[in-house]
């Protein structure tokens, strides 16, 4: 009589065990798996990411024959009839003006680097004055634009009526890429008026120098300011249609 | 026998239903089944002893679970792996359990006493 029970007991202790040991198998297995999987799972967003890069890099070049297909049909049909040269040359202006072909001619280049004072000489200043902030950035362009740049590029980033020059952490955002000192900005325009521009007492060079940040300006005959790679998309601006009569 | 039918209940049931225990957890249910695992032999030993008491055995199935489980739980707290002891605890006493009933058992149906 007190075997049975006891056997029941016994049963009943088993059956809980036989549930808990198979529930643990489950779970361990799936946790190593969940683990396991999430490393996978990176690695196959590393492969996708290497294989966009290189779709990418294609399709860049493919654009560029495609470009030179253009301009080769353009010059064909430039050649045909006066009305489409003088469309292509008004085109050759606004895609300068836009931003959506490389240029050349004469100019400066600025280099913009960060101050080597350290700020021990200077007493308790911040350390924030010696290093080159996006508004350093903007004075720069600001004088050149002023003083008839016609084309101009922040390390190679071109910049066009939307750009953007901005601080972005220990970075500066120009086109929505990041880029660290030096500065390097490339403006196309008479070099004597922007040299003097920049060189003016008490100008732009003068007020970046009291802090130590080194300001060089380079003059040269020839230089290559390239094209915007990305995409404007033109979402809200819409060009005004004038009605007759208006 | 029991013993095999009631395993077999357990495990079915288990993969049956679909729970799973998130890693934080699975030490304590692993020292659960320990725990367990002790109970049955030490059932055993006493069903075979003839000095089966419930009232002792169902204390301490949930008695050495708890117990076990709360040095886990300590052990985790303090960064020491506490549960080590009730693994050896339970572990030295399953191999006894078994090591008397394996004796009961060859003495009881080989029928040689020199063992």
């Amino acid at each position: 009589m007190k075997n049975t029970r006891a056997q029941i007991a016994i049963a009943f202790i088993c059956i809980l065990l036989g549930f808990m040991i198979s529930i643990q198998f489950k779970s361990v297995r799936r946790n190593n798996k969940l683990v396991s999987s999430q490393f996978q799972r990176a690695d196959e967003l590393q492969v996708q990411l290497n294989k966009e890069r290189e779709n990418n890099e294609k399709l860049y070049q493919q654009l560029i024959q495609y470009e030179k297909d253009l301009n080769a049909l353009r010059q064909d049909v430039s050649e045909k009839s006066g009305y489409a040269k003088s469309l292509l040359e008004q085109l050759n202006r606004a895609e300068i003006l836009a931003g959506l072909t490389d240029v050349e001619g004469k100019g400066v280049i600025v280099t913009l680097n960060d101050s080597k004072l350290k700020s021990e000489n200077f007493g308790q200043s911040d350390e924030n004055y010696f290093i080159i902030h996006d508004e350093d950035i903007l004075m720069v362009i600001n004088e050149l634009a002023d003083a008839g740049a016609e084309a101009m590029s922040l390390n190679d980033e071109r910049l066009l009526a939307t750009s953007e020059i901005r601080c972005a952490g220990a970075t500066v955002s120009v086109n929505n890429n990041r880029y660290s000192t030096p500065f390097v900005i490339k403006a196309i325009g008479d070099p004597d008026t922007l040299e003097a521009a920049l060189n003016l007492r008490g100008g732009v060079k003068d007020i970046l120098s009291t802090w130590g940040i080194e300001v060089t300006v380079k003059k040269s005959n020839k230089i290559m300011i390239p094209r915007y790679n990305g995409v404007i998309n033109f979402k809200y601006a819409k060009p005004v249609v004038k009605k007759e009569g208006e | 026998m029991i013993i095999a039918i009631g395993l077999m209940i357990g495990l079915v049931l288990g993969l049956f239903v679909p729970i799973h225990i998130p890693s934080q957890y699975s030490p304590y249910v692993a020292i659960a089944i320990l725990a367990a695992l002790d109970s049955v032999f030490g059932g055993m030993r006493a069903s075979v002893q003839k000095n089966f008491d419930m009232r002792i055995f169902i204390s301490g199935f949930f008695g050495n679970a708890l117990l076990a489980a709360m040095l886990t739980y300590i052990g985790k707290k303090l960064d020491l792996d506490l549960y080590l002891a009730a693994v050896i605890a339970f572990g030295a006493r399953l191999f006894q359990n078994f090591a008397f009933i394996r004796r009961f058992i060859l003495n009881k149906y080989v029928k040689n006493d020199n063992i």
